[in-house]
C-alpha cells in the first residue's frame, strides 16, 4: 500500500468530520462516565465503610446456615455423674419422647457407644474414659482425675479446653467430653417430621404402616376418621406449619390479584381521559398524568404502612398498597399505549356517526385491548414478587413469616421451605403470563402485519 | 339491507350464519372469562378480608380517624423535622427530638437526619444496580441464543439468573444479615443478586434481536468470543442497556425503601417507626422526602431513556 501524501490525508479528514473531529462529549463522554462510576464507587466505599463491615463479618456463618437449610441436629447429653449412663434429649427433640435411635449403644461391660458417622467416626465412653474415633485416627481421653485429659498428641480435629475435649467432626456432628457429661451432636440430612410431628399418633410409622391404618385400621382418636385425623394432623403440624405456610402463601398470591385487577380496573377508564389524542382538553391530560405520577411515587412501602395502620395487618392492607400503586403505573402504560394507536380505525367509526363511547369500543379498544392485557399480566408477575417483601412490613402473606423465622437464626429448614414454596410460585406465574403475553403479541404481530399489508 | 341478502346466492347466507355463529361463540368465550374473573376478584375480596386484622367495612368509617394523628399541631413542625431545627413544642419526646438527628460536617455545618437517610437508600439503589450491571452484562452474552460461546453453558447462566430473579430478596437480605450485620450491606448484597437476574434476563432478550451481520464480518477476519462481543454485540446493543438499568435504578430505589423497613437500613426504617408511633409531622417530612426524591429519579431517568433510545423506551409488555 503506496504511504499518502498530507494532502490525501486531508482530504479524507475533511470529508468525514464526523469520524476525525468529533465533539468533545462524543470524544470524552465514555471516559468520563467510567472516572465518574469509579470515583462514585470509592465514595460508596467509605460512606458504606465497607473495609469494616467486612473486617467484622462472620463468613464462616454461612456454610453453617446452608447446610442447615437441608439438615437436622440430635443433640442428646449423657450424665456420667449418676449411678447409670443413660441419654437426655432435648424437650422437643425431632425424635419424639423417649428415643431409641440405633446409633446409641449400650455395651455390655457398661459403656456407651455412639456412632456420628459409622464406627469411623464414633466416641465410646464410660465414667473413667472416653475413646473419640476419627478420621483414622483414636484418641482416648481419661477422665477419673475430674478433668478430660488427653494423654498423647492432640490432632488438630480436637480443641482440648481446660475442662472440655471438643471433637469437631464435619458435617456429621461434633462431640463434646467432659469430666461429668458427653454432649453429642448428631447431624442429618433431610427435613426432620416434615409430615408427621411428633406429637401425632401416626409419628414414626413408615408410609405402609400409615396407608394401611387410613384404609382399614381402628381409628385412633376415637369419633373421627384416620383420614381426618391424617390430614388433620399434617395441616397443625407443629415443627413446620403446613396450614400456616399455604393460607401465607395463598394470601400473598390474592394480594398480588387483587391490587393488580383493582387497579387495572379503576385505571382502565381514567387511561382514556389522560390520553391526549382522545381526550383533547390539555388540562384533564396533565391533571390525570400528575395524578398518576403521584400514586406511583409515593412508595408501596408508604401506601403499605398507612393502610397496616387504617385496616390492621393482613392482606386487605396488602391488597390496598399494590392497588394504589398500580393505579398509578397500569394508568401510565395504558395513557402511553392510547397515545401510541394508529388514528385510522378510529377515523373510520367516526366517519360513520358513532357516538363517542362507540367510538372508544370500535375504533380504539381491539388495537389496545391486547397491549393492556399484556402489561396487566406484567405487573401481576412482578406483583406477586413484590409482595412477599411487601409482607415482611406487616401487609400479610408470607413476607412475615418469612422474617419471622429468619429472625431467630435456628429455623433456616423452615425458611427454605418456603422459600422453595415461594419459588415455585413465581415459576408458575412467570410461566402462565409468559405464555399468555407470547399468545397476545402474536395477536398484536398479526394485526401490525394485516395493517402494514393494507397499506 | 333486505333487498341485497335477497339478491344474493345461499353462498352468502352461509357466510352471514358462519360469521353470526362466530361472533356469538366469540361473546360466549369473552362472556366466561369476565365472569371467572368477577368469581375470582369476589372470592380473593373476601378471603383477603376474612384474613386481615381488622375488616374493611367495620375499619372504613374510621378511615379518617386514622389520619387525625397525621395532621400536625403546627404545620411548621413539617420543616422543623426535615431540617432538624429545634421545635418550640419540644416537650422532651421522641416525637419532636429534631436537632438529635444532626450529623455534624464541618464546624456548624450539618447535614440533617433525613437527608441522609435518603442518601443511603439512594446509595443502595445506585451501589446494587452497578453490582447488577456489572454481572449482568456479560451473563447476558452468554445467555443470548445467538452469541453464546457454548450451549451448555447458555442454559445453566441463563437457568442461574432465572433463580436469582425469582428468589425472594428478603430472605437474601435475612441471610447476609446475620453475616454482615444488620444494616445496608445485607440490602446492597440482596438487591444487587436481584438486578443480576432482572437485568440479565432484559439484556439477553435484546442481545438475541441485534443484527449479526457485524458479528459475521468479526468472525470473518478470525475475531475470538471476547472480540465479536466487544465490538459486534456491545455498540448495537449499550444505549438499550443503559435503558434498562436505568429504568431498573428507578425500581431498586423503592425496593432499597422496603428493604430499610426491614433493617436494611435508610429512610425506610425510620418510616416505618414514625408511622407505627403516630409522629404527625416526622411522617409528613419522610413522605414529602420520599415523594420527593422518587419524583426526581423517575423524572430525570425518564428524560435520560428519552434521549438514549427515544420513544421506545416506554414501550414495554407488548
Amino acid at each position: 500500500m503506496a504511504a499518502m501524501t498530507a494532502d490525501q490525508i486531508q482530504s479524507i479528514e475533511e470529508r468525514f468530520p464526523h469520524v476525525f473531529r468529533r465533539p468533545f462529549h462524543q470524544r470524552f463522554g465514555p471516559l468520563l462516565l467510567l472516572g465518574g462510576t469509579l470515583v462514585y464507587l470509592l465514595y460508596a466505599l467509605w460512606f458504606f465503610n465497607l473495609p469494616q463491615v467486612m473486617r467484622e463479618s462472620h463468613w464462616e456463618r454461612l456454610p453453617l446456615f446452608l447446610t442447615q437449610w437441608i439438615s437436622y441436629d440430635v443433640q442428646p447429653i449423657f450424665r456420667l455423674d449418676e449411678p447409670q449412663i443413660t441419654a437426655k434429649y432435648p424437650r422437643f427433640s425431632v425424635l419424639g419422647p423417649d428415643p431409641h435411635p440405633d446409633w446409641v449403644k449400650a455395651n455390655a461391660d457398661g459403656s456407651v457407644t455412639i456412632l456420628i458417622d459409622g464406627a469411623a467416626k464414633s466416641v465410646t465412653f464410660n465414667k473413667m474414659q472416653a475413646t473419640i474415633i476419627a478420621n483414622g485416627e483414636t484418641v482416648p481421653v481419661a477422665l477419673d482425675t475430674g478433668k478430660p485429659l488427653i494423654s498423647g498428641p492432640v490432632p488438630d480435629w480436637i480443641t482440648a479446653h481446660e475442662d472440655e475435649v471438643v471433637a469437631d467432626m464435619g458435617f456429621a456432628g461434633e462431640v463434646r467430653v467432659a469430666a461429668d457429661r458427653v454432649k453429642i451432636r448428631k447431624r442429618f440430612l433431610g427435613w426432620a417430621n416434615f409430615v408427621f410431628d411428633t406429637r401425632s399418633p401416626f409419628f414414626g410409622k413408615s408410609a405402609g404402616e400409615v396407608a394401611s391404618l387410613i384404609v382399614s385400621g381402628p381409628d385412633l382418636k376415637a369419633g373421627t376418621s384416620n383420614l381426618a385425623l391424617a390430614g388433620d394432623n399434617i395441616w397443625n403440624n407443629a415443627q413446620w406449619q403446613h396450614g400456616d405456610v399455604w393460607t401465607k402463601l395463598l394470601q400473598t398470591i390474592v394480594m398480588a390479584f387483587l391490587g393488580t385487577a383493582l387497579g387495572g380496573i379503576v385505571a382502565f377508564p381514567l387511561a382514556f381521559f389522560a390520553a391526549r389524542n382522545i381526550t383533547p382538553s390539555r388540562l384533564v391530560n396533565q391533571v390525570l398524568k400528575r395524578f398518576f405520577d403521584f400514586m406511583r411515587s409515593i412508595d408501596m412501602l408508604i401506601w403499605a404502612l398507612f393502610f397496616t395502620r387504617a385496616f390492621g395487618p393482613g392482606p386487605l392492607a396488602g391488597s390496598a398498597a399494590i392497588f394504589f400503586t398500580e393505579i398509578g403505573t397500569l394508568g401510565k402504560t395504558y395513557s402511553e399505549a392510547l397515545e401510541n394507536i394508529d388514528d385510522k380505525p378510529r377515523e373510520g367509526v367516526v366517519s360513520t356517526g358513532a357516538n363517542g363511547l362507540l367510538v372508544q369500543r370500535y375504533g380504539v379498544l381491539p388495537e389496545v385491548i391486547p397491549v393492556f392485557i399484556s402489561q396487566t399480566l406484567y405487573q401481576w408477575e412482578s406483583n406477586t414478587r413484590g409482595a412477599t417483601i411487601i409482607g415482611a412490613v406487616g401487609a400479610g402473606g408470607i413476607g412475615l413469616k418469612l422474617w419471622e423465622a429468619m429472625r431467630t437464626n435456628s429455623n433456616w429448614a423452615n425458611v427454605f421451605y418456603m422459600v422453595l414454596l415461594t419459588l415455585v410460585v413465581v415459576f408458575v406465574f412467570d410461566n402462565i403470563s409468559n405464555f399468555l403475553r407470547r399468545r397476545l403479541s402474536r395477536t398484536i404481530h398479526d394485526y401490525n402485519r394485516l395493517q402494514a399489508e393494507q397499506d | 339491507m333486505t333487498l341485497s341478502v335477497t339478491a344474493h346466492s345461499d353462498a352468502t347466507h352461509q357466510a352471514a350464519d358462519a360469521w353470526r355463529r362466530q361472533t356469538s361463540l366469540r361473546r360466549l368465550y369473552t362472556a366466561i372469562g369476565v365472569g371467572l374473573l368477577i368469581v375470582a376478584l369476589c372470592g380473593s375480596m373476601w378471603f383477603a378480608d376474612e384474613a386481615n386484622a381488622g375488616h374493611f367495612f367495620d375499619r372504613l368509617p374510621h378511615i379518617l380517624d386514622f389520619l387525625s394523628w397525621l395532621v400536625p399541631k403546627d404545620w411548621n413542625d413539617v420543616w422543623r423535622a426535615m431540617f432538624d431545627v429545634a421545635s418550640p413544642h419540644d416537650t422532651g419526646t421522641q416525637e419532636f427530638n429534631f436537632p438529635l438527628g444532626r450529623a455534624y460536617v464541618w464546624g456548624s455545618f450539618y447535614i440533617p437526619e433525613y437527608f441522609e437517610l435518603m442518601l443511603t437508600t439512594l446509595n443502595v439503589a445506585l451501589v446494587s444496580t452497578f453490582v447488577g450491571f456489572v454481572f449482568a452484562v456479560p451473563f447476558s452474552f452468554i445467555a443470548a441464543r445467538n452469541l453464546t460461546p457454548h450451549p451448555v453453558l447458555r442454559l445453566i447462566v441463563k437457568r442461574f439468573m432465572e433463580l436469582l430473579r425469582a428468589f425472594p430478596e428478603i430472605v437474601i437480605a435475612g441471610l447476609f444479615a446475620a453475616i454482615v450485620s444488620i444494616g445496608p450491606i445485607a440490602a446492597i448484597i440482596a438487591i444487587g443478586l436481584h438486578s443480576i437476574g432482572a437485568l440479565g434476563k432484559l439484556f439477553y432478550e435484546i442481545n438475541e434481536n441485534i443484527d449479526m451481520r457485524a458479528e459475521e464480518g468479526l468472525r470473518a477476519v478470525g475475531a475470538n468470543w471476547f472480540e465479536r462481543v466487544r465490538f459486534a454485540g456491545l455498540p448495537q446493543v449499550l444505549p438499550n442497556f443503559m435503558s434498562y438499568t436505568l429504568l431498573r435504578i428507578e425500581i431498586n430505589v423503592r425496593i432499597s425503601t422496603i428493604m430499610g423497613a426491614v433493617g436494611g437500613g435508610g429512610i425506610g426504617e425510620e418510616l416505618k417507626l414514625s408511622i407505627s408511633r403516630g409522629f404527625g409531622a416526622k411522617t409528613i417530612a419522610l413522605v414529602l422526602l420520599l415523594f420527593t426524591t422518587i419524583f426526581i429519579v423517575d423524572q430525570f431517568s425518564a428524560w435520560l431513556r428519552r434521549k438514549l433510545v427515544g420513544e421506545q423506551a416506554f414501550v414495554m409488555g407488548a
